[in-house]
C-alpha cells in the first residue's frame, strides 16, 4: 500500500491512514478526550465519548418498586397488595376460560394473517367497545357522532386523546383529581398539556370531598378539560353517588367543560358492565361532547397485550369523521397501528353471545370475590375491636381501598408483618384471600394501636 | 325531536336557560380540519377499493408470496401453538421482555458482542419499529435538546413525522442519485462533513427505504470514519434485517463496521417483515453506552418516555419472538424462511428487469437488480405513476417506489408491460 496524496488514493488508504494520525496524537480533531486505543477494537470509545453520559438514572416506579421489594423478601408470610392485577384465592394471575377460548379460536384459524391493521386498529373492535361502554342503543352511535380508535390500553388511549387535545382544544389544561393513578399527571403532560388538580378526596371521612369538588370545578376556567374515573376511582376507591354525578354533570355542561372519562373497570367495579359505564352514559345522553378512554386489561385481564380504545363523542357525524382523521396523525408518528393479538380475542368475545355471557359471569365473579374480601377484612378488623372507623373498607369499590394508614404504619406494617402496599396507604384488594385476611387485619390492627 | 326534548328538560333542571343540550352547543371540534391521507396506507386502501381483475398492489411494503398472498411463517404459527394456553397475560416490565430484548441485541451486535457480555447496551422492546424511532427521538429531546437530526432524502416518509412529533428539529442530507439511480455518495459525504460536529445523523442500516440503494462496504467504511471525525451521532433504523440479502448477518455488516470504530449508535430493530410479525408490533430500541452503570441509567430513562405513552409493551408478539429465537431448531426454521422469502425478491427483480428488457424499453432499469430489499425507485414521475393506475389498475406510491413484494411470476408481465408503456416515450 503505498500513500499517495488523498484524492487518488483508495478510500481504504485514506481510512487508514486518518485511523493512523488518531492513534498517534492524543487530541483528535472533533473527537471528545482523544482516543487513546486502536479504534479497531471494539471497546474502543473512551469516557466522555458518549453523548448521554450526563443521563441520571430515573428513580424507580413507586408502584412497581412495591412488587420488587416483595420478591426479595423471604419470608413465607408475605402478602403482596401493591399492583393492581387481579389474583385468585390461591393468589395466582387469572386468564379467563373465554379468553383462552378466544385464543385457541384464534390459533386455529390458519386463514388468519398478522397484517398490519389500519391506523385506528381492529374496525370490529372499535365498534364493539363503542357498543359497550355507550350501550348499543347509545343515540350517539346511531348517530354516528362516535369515532372510536383502537390504542394500547388506558395508558394509550389517554395518551393519543391528550395529544390531540393538546393540538385541536382550545384550552390545554386538564383538570385531574386529587389523588390520581400515579401516571396520569406524567401522560397528560408529555402529551402537551399543563395539569391542574380538583379536589376530590377527603381524608377526614375517607370519602368523596364533594364540596370541594364542585369549587374547584366551580372555579377552573370556562371550558377546560377535566379528568373522570369513570368508576372505581383509583386509588382510593371511592366513587360519587348517582345524585352526586348528576350534579357533577350539570356544573360541567354549565361551564361548558370537557368530559375525558377514564374507565378502567367497567364491570369489575359493581360486577355490571352497564351500571359501571352509567356515569359515562349520563354525560353522553345530555347530547354533549366527551372523550372516554376505555381498557381491557382488568375486565378482561388482558394486562399485557395492551388493549384499549379511545372514543370521542361529537356533536356531528361530520365532525367525528374528521377528528378521526386527525387522531389517525397522532398515533401514525407513535407506533403506526396498534397491535392485533388482543384486540382479536375481545372482538371474538364481544361479537359472540354466548362467550360475551360467559366473559359477564366470569367478570360477576371476579368483582364479587373482591367484594367479599372487603367484607372479611371489614369483619376481621370489628372484631379485634381496631379502633377507628372501617367502614370506607366496604364503602370503597374497586380493585383498591385508600386504607387511611400513614407511611410510617405502612413502613411498620411491611417491617413486622411483611406486607408490601404503596406508601400512601393504598390496599389492592386483588392481593387479598380468605386465608390471608386475618394477617393483613392482624397488621392493621398492630400498626394503628402502635401508633401515639 | 327527542333531542330538543331532552335539550329543553335539561335546560329547565339548570335554570337560568344555559347552554346544555343539543340544539344550544356546537361542537368543540368545528374547525378541526380534515387530515391528509398517509400517502403509503392510502394506496391500499385505493387498490381494497378498485373492482378491477388485473389490479395490482406494488403499494404498502408487507410481504406476499408468489400467489400475491400474505405469508405467516411456519416457525411463527409453531411457536403460537406452544405459546396459547400456557402463559398468563401479565404485565411485562416497562422495558419490555427481557428474554426477547437478549435475543434481538445477539442479531443487531453478534452473537458474542463484547457489548452485550460488559452489559453496555441500553435496550427496551419497542413498538416495531416506528415506536422504536420515536422512543428515541423522544429520548434525544430530552437529553439533547440541542441537537438537530439529519435525513437522507429520500426516506420512509413516517421518519419525518416521528421527529417532528418528538420537536426535534430536522435537515436533511444527500442520499439518492436519480441520475444514476444510485447513491449520491459524494454528496453525502460533504453534507456529513459540513453537519455540525455532533449531530445526529438516521441512517438506514440496509435495504433503503424507499429506493433499495445502500452503500457498498467500502462506503459504509468511509461514512463511519467520516462520522467518528465530526463526532455526529448514528442512528440506525434496521426494519429489514436478513430480508435484504437472506443472511442476517450481512445486513447487519454496516452496524458491525460503525461498531469496530467505536461509536457508540443507536439502533431501532423491527420483526415486521423479517418474522412477518406486522401487525403485532414487535421491536426493540438499543443505545450504547461507556459502560454497565450508563446503560442502566439509560435504559431506565427511556423506561420513563414508555411508561407515560403505553405503560409496557404488548406480550404476544414478543413471546413469539422469543420462542423462536430462543429455540434452536425454530431459530434455524426461521432463517431459512427469511432467506425463501428474500430469494423470490431477488428472483422477483431479476424477473421484472428482463421483462423489461424484453418489452424493448429504451430506458435503463440495471437500478431494479442492484437496489436491495423489498422496495424499488422505478424512477417514474407521479404523473406516470398516476396513468400506470388508472390506465393499468397498478397502486404504488407517487414517488415511483414499487414494493417488489407484490410482485409475482403471475403479474410481472402485465407489470413490465404497462411500466413499458407510460415510461417508453420520456
Amino acid at each position: 500500500m503505498n500513500p499517495r496524496d488523498s484524492s487518488s488514493s483508495s478510500p481504504s488508504d485514506r481510512r487508514l491512514s486518518a485511523l493512523a494520525r488518531h492513534l498517534s496524537s492524543p487530541s483528535a480533531a472533533g473527537v471528545g478526550g482523544g482516543v487513546s486505543r486502536s479504534l479497531a477494537s471494539s471497546s474502543s470509545f473512551a469516557r466522555g465519548d458518549s453523548v448521554f453520559s450526563h443521563v441520571a438514572r430515573a428513580p424507580e416506579d413507586p408502584i412497581l418498586g412495591v412488587t420488587v421489594a416483595f420478591n426479595k423478601d423471604p419470608s413465607p408470610v408475605k402478602l403482596n397488595l401493591g399492583v393492581g392485577a387481579y389474583r385468585t384465592e390461591e393468589g395466582k394471575p387469572l386468564v379467563l376460560n373465554v379468553v383462552r377460548q378466544a385464543e385457541q379460536q384464534l390459533i386455529n384459524d390458519r386463514a388468519r394473517v398478522k397484517e398490519y391493521l389500519p391506523i385506528v386498529g381492529l374496525v370490529e373492535f372499535n365498534k364493539l367497545s363503542a357498543k359497550l361502554i355507550f350501550g348499543a342503543d347509545s343515540p350517539a352511535i346511531l348517530e354516528n357522532r362516535v369515532t372510536t380508535v383502537q390504542c394500547l390500553s388506558g395508558t394509550g388511549s389517554l395518551r393519543v386523546g391528550g395529544e390531540f387535545l393538546a393540538r385541536h382544544y382550545h384550552q390545554h389544561t386538564i383538570y385531574i383529581p386529587k389523588p390520581t393513578w400515579g401516571n396520569h399527571p406524567k401522560v397528560f403532560t408529555l402529551a402537551g398539556l399543563s395539569v391542574k388538580y380538583y379536589r376530590y378526596y377527603d381524608p377526614a371521612t375517607r370519602g368523596l370531598d364533594f364540596q370541594g369538588l364542585l369549587e374547584d370545578l366551580g372555579s377552573a376556567p370556562l371550558g377546560a378539560v377535566v379528568l373522570l374515573h369513570a368508576c372505581a376511582h383509583n386509588p382510593t376507591g371511592v366513587d360519587p353517588t348517582i345524585q352526586q354525578w348528576e350534579q357533577i354533570r350539570q356544573l360541567i355542561r354549565s361551564r361548558r367543560q370537557l368530559p375525558f372519562f377514564d374507565s378502567a373497570y367497567q364491570g369489575f367495579a359493581s360486577g355490571s358492565l352497564d351500571a359501571d359505564a352509567q356515569s359515562i352514559r349520563s354525560f353522553v345522553a345530555d347530547g354533549g361532547e366527551c372523550l372516554v378512554a376505555q381498557s381491557y386489561a382488568k375486565n378482561m385481564g388482558l394486562y399485557g397485550e395492551r388493549v384499549g380504545a379511545l372514543s370521542i363523542v361529537c356533536r356531528t357525524a361530520d365532525v367525528a369523521g374528521r377528528v378521526e382523521s386527525q387522531l389517525k396523525l397522532v398515533i401514525r408518528p407513535m407506533y403506526s397501528n396498534p397491535p392485533i393479538h388482543g384486540a382479536s380475542i375481545v372482538a371474538a368475545i364481544l361479537r359472540d353471545r354466548e362467550m360475551y355471557n360467559e366473559w359477564t359471569i366470569e367478570l360477576k365473579a371476579m368483582a364479587d370475590r373482591i367484594i367479599s374480601m372487603r367484607h372479611q377484612l371489614f369483619d376481621a378488623l370489628r372484631a379485634r375491636g381496631t379502633p377507628g372507623d372501617w367502614s370506607h373498607i366496604i364503602k370503597q369499590i374497586g380493585m383498591f381501598t385508600f386504607t387511611g394508614l400513614n407511611s410510617q404504619q405502612v413502613a411498620f406494617m411491611t417491617k413486622e408483618y411483611h406486607i408490601y402496599m404503596t406508601s400512601d396507604g393504598r390496599i389492592s384488594m386483588a392481593g387479598l384471600s380468605s386465608k390471608t385476611v386475618p394477617h393483613l387485619a392482624d397488621a392493621i390492627h398492630a400498626a394503628v394501636a402502635r401508633a401515639v | 325531536m327527542a333531542a330538543a326534548v331532552r335539550a329543553g328538560v335539561s335546560g329547565r333542571i339548570l335554570g337560568r336557560g344555559s347552554a346544555v343540550g343539543a340544539r344550544s352547543m356546537s361542537s368543540w371540534w368545528r374547525s378541526v380540519e380534515p387530515a391528509p391521507k398517509d400517502p403509503i396506507l392510502g394506496v391500499t386502501e385505493a387498490f381494497l377499493a378498485d373492482p378491477s381483475p388485473d389490479k395490482v398492489n406494488v403499494g404498502v411494503g408487507a410481504y406476499r408470496d408468489d400467489n400475491g398472498k400474505p405469508v405467516v411463517l411456519e416457525c411463527v404459527r409453531e411457536a403460537e401453538r406452544r405459546v396459547a394456553g400456557n402463559q398468563n397475560m401479565e404485565y411485562l416490565p416497562m422495558g419490555g421482555s427481557v428474554k426477547m430484548v437478549e435475543e434481538t441485541l445477539k442479531l443487531a451486535y453478534g452473537e458474542d458482542s463484547e457489548f452485550i457480555k460488559d452489559k453496555r447496551i441500553a435496550a427496551v422492546q419497542a413498538l416495531s419499529g416506528t415506536g422504536a424511532c420515536r422512543l428515541f427521538a423522544d429520548f434525544q429531546k430530552r437529553f439533547s435538546p440541542d441537537s438537530q437530526i439529519y435525513i437522507p432524502v429520500p426516506t420512509w416518509a413516517n421518519h419525518h413525522n416521528i421527529w417532528r412529533d418528538a420537536h426535534v428539529p430536522q435537515r436533511t442530507y444527500h442520499y439518492y442519485h436519480p441520475e444514476s439511480k444510485g447513491l449520491d455518495f459524494a454528496a453525502l459525504m460533504d453534507d456529513v462533513k459540513n453537519a455540525p460536529n455532533g449531530s445526529f445523523f438516521l441512517l438506514h442500516a440496509c435495504a433503503h427505504n424507499p429506493t433499495g440503494v445502500d452503500p457498498s462496504e467500502d462506503q459504509w467504511r468511509e461514512i463511519s470514519y467520516q462520522i467518528k471525525v465530526k463526532g455526529h451521532f448514528p442512528f440506525f433504523d434496521m426494519a429489514y434485517q436478513g430480508f435484504a440479502s437472506g443472511d442476517p448477518e450481512r445486513d447487519a455488516k454496516a452496524i458491525r463496521i460503525f461498531l469496530e470504530d467505536g461509536h457508540a449508535i443507536g439502533i431501532a430493530q423491527s420483526y415486521a417483515k423479517n418474522m412477518g410479525l406486522y401487525g403485532q408490533r414487535v421491536g426493540c430500541l438499543s443505545v450504547l453506552c461507556e459502560d454497565e452503570k450508563q446503560a442502566i441509567a439509560v435504559k431506565s430513562q427511556l423506561q420513563q418516555l414508555a411508561r407515560p405513552m403505553y405503560s409496557n409493551p404488548p406480550v404476544h408478539g414478543a413471546l413469539v419472538v422469543s420462542t423462536i429465537l430462543g429455540d434452536p431448531e425454530l431459530k434455524s426454521l426461521w432463517l431459512k424462511e427469511v432467506k425463501v422469502m428474500a430469494d423470490r425478491i431477488i428472483g422477483m427483480r431479476t424477473a421484472l428487469r428482463e421483462n423489461l428488457e424484453k418489452f424493448g424499453s429504451p430506458l435503463s432499469w440495471k437500478h431494479i437488480t442492484e437496489q436491495i430489499g423489498m422496495f424499488c425507485y422505478s424512477g417514474m414521475t407521479p404523473e406516470q405513476v398516476d396513468q400506470l393506475t388508472k390506465e393499468y389498475h397498478i397502486y404504488l406510491t407517487r414517488n415511483g417506489r414499487i414494493s417488489m413484494a407484490g410482485v409475482t411470476t403471475g403479474n410481472v408481465g402485465y407489470l413490465a408491460n404497462a411500466i413499458n408503456e407510460v415510461t417508453k416515450s420520456s
